[in-house]
């Protein structure tokens, strides 16, 4: 990388640390990340999956949206034109998965909306969050305001992830699964939920610069918690069995397609209340109907040979003609094993069902596989 | 005699054959390796083609040929512990010997000095 490069990169407020901690560092979606530290991707995974693992995501945009009119569901109502999820029935103090879709009915980007009680707070992609922020203005920015905010974005995920950050925040042992919490910290206020990126039990804090830092500092003063990078960040959501917006789901792969036709509500669905009214509501209410003609699947290859985003998928050995493609696929550390996620024809996206996936020319056998390759360790309750 | 290619390989010549590796350098860029794919024994390799993968977690890297040869050996603990050749490339994570068919090829490599000054 040359000096031009790495000054043009954006640094997020805990680059201090990261360079502590000896990382190395990377361009990321127009940042300078932490891919990893000195302990190494596999240990520091496996150490996520044992005890607790700190992220940095604060490359990831937040955005604070409020109705003019003061009253909630107002908002709840403009975001319902550009979500198909149940923005109306989220419950203060809650927060929910969904995703911008495009007019032809694919994901312009996937996100977390969280209802504080007098706006909403949605967390989006790095990569995608002007285009987010530019959808949202021009659905919504008559009836709201729709307002970035600089602040920094820590994740503590693992099981160990409660009794490290309880001991500076001490009503996170308090929440369950995806509760979000307005809280303060070093006299400064932020935000905090039970959810992440890793399939593990843990939260994400919002804090402004300073005091995300010195939190940082104090969580990792705890021997039980270390830092992690964006490698094993991929690793465990790979096994975690969630989307990478880019590579498993993008503008022209539908939510149905890609098996999140969980996040859409009855409510949004035909025969609804408030069925459609989202950009590519026809085709995508059609496939929740009618299915889909390809689905995501996981995919376990049978050897060690690690099978790659784009690798082709073919139906047998000797097949002339892909009839699928590898969209996420590594190793995964916690299965000791590789690992990979696809798209495939909706007659062969059934669990059990044999495909070669081409690496360096030989097809390899794998088999479709239920995702996540491990079960989540959420607190539901 | 200990030789370098600018593809961060090494290969150690004893006679007219060359046991060869990745360097210590790029181990540490790759970081940890889960996967390592070694040609056949028999095999002509032909120089600055693939000869062999090393995979971490994230991504797949060749491994180039630094020299024309037929393999006449591969180290097969590398494959069951592809971590050793993350952490001793240039002892017990060695890849494969290669048999030279033009030992002039080596004229074209580096010394460790003129490596250690390559890499900074």
């Amino acid at each position: 990388m040359t000096a031009d490069t790495a000054s043009s990169l954006l640094q997020t407020p805990l680059h201090a640390l990261h360079q502590e901690a000896g990382a190395r560092m990377v361009p990321f979606a127009g940042y300078l990340m932490p891919l990893q530290y000195p302990l190494g991707l596999l240990k520091e995974h496996l150490h996520a999956r044992k005890a607790a693992g700190l992220f940095d995501v604060s490359h990831m945009g937040q955005i604070a949206v409020r109705a003019r009119s003061g009253d909630l569901a107002d908002a709840a109502r403009g975001l319902e034109t550009v979500l198909p999820i149940d923005v109306l029935g989220l419950a203060p103090g809650r927060q929910r998965y969904g995703f911008f879709t495009t007019q032809g009915g694919g994901i312009l980007d996937d996100l977390m909306l969280a209802n504080l009680g007098d706006h909403y707070l949605l967390v989006v992609n790095a990569a995608n969050k002007a285009a987010g922020l530019a959808h949202l203005l021009d659905a919504i920015g008559t009836e709201c305001t729709v307002e970035p905010l600089d602040r920094a974005l820590i994740a503590l995920q693992g099981p160990g992830a409660e009794a490290a950050l309880a001991r500076h925040l001490p009503v996170v042992a308090e929440m369950r699964f995806m509760d979000a919490r307005t809280v303060t910290f070093n006299g400064e206020d932020g935000v905090v939920v039970r959810s992440g990126y890793t399939g593990e039990d843990g939260f994400e804090i919002a804090l402004p610069a300073e005091s995300a830092l010195a939190l940082a500092r104090a969580l990792l003063a705890d021997p039980e918690v270390k830092p992690i990078g964006l490698g094993a960040r991929d690793s465990l959501r790979l096994e975690a069995g969630l989307c990478l917006h880019g590579s498993d789901i993008d503008h022209e792969t539908s939510p149905v397609e890609a098996g999140l036709s969980w996040a859409i509500p009855k409510v949004r669905r035909r025969g609804g209340a408030r069925a459609g009214g989202f950009p590519g509501s026809e085709r995508i209410l059609a496939e929740l109907e009618e299915a889909p003609a390809r689905l995501r699947v996981g995919l376990r290859p049978e050897g060690r040979t690690p099978v790659r985003a784009g690798a082709a998928l073919y139906q047998t050995a000797d097949a002339s003609e892909a009839v699928g493609r590898v969209t996420s696929g590594g190793f995964g550390p916690s299965l000791d094993g590789p690992i990979a996620m696809g798209v495939l024809p909706r007659p062969l996206a059934v669990p059990g069902t044999p495909v070669f996936a081409e690496v360096r020319g030989q097809r390899l056998p794998c088999t479709v596989v239920p995702l996540p390759f491990r079960p989540a360790g959420f607190k539901r309750s | 005699m200990l030789k370098y290619t600018d593809e961060h390989e090494w290969l150690r010549l004893e006679g007219d054959v060359a046991t060869v590796g990745i360097t210590d350098h790029a181990a540490e860029q790759l970081g940890d390796l889960v996967f390592v794919e070694l040609p056949k024994v028999g095999a002509t390799l032909t120089k600055g083609a693939a000869a062999a993968v090393v995979e971490s977690v994230k991504a797949a890297s060749d491994v180039y040929a630094p020299v024309d040869g037929e393999v006449t050996e591969v180290n097969e603990d590398a494959v069951s512990n592809p971590e050793s050749v993350g952490t001793d490339p240039q002892g017990a994570g060695w890849l494969y010997r290669v048999r030279l068919s033009d030992p002039s090829q080596l004229d074209g490599l580096m010394d460790e000095a003129a490596y250690r000054a390559f890499v900074g």
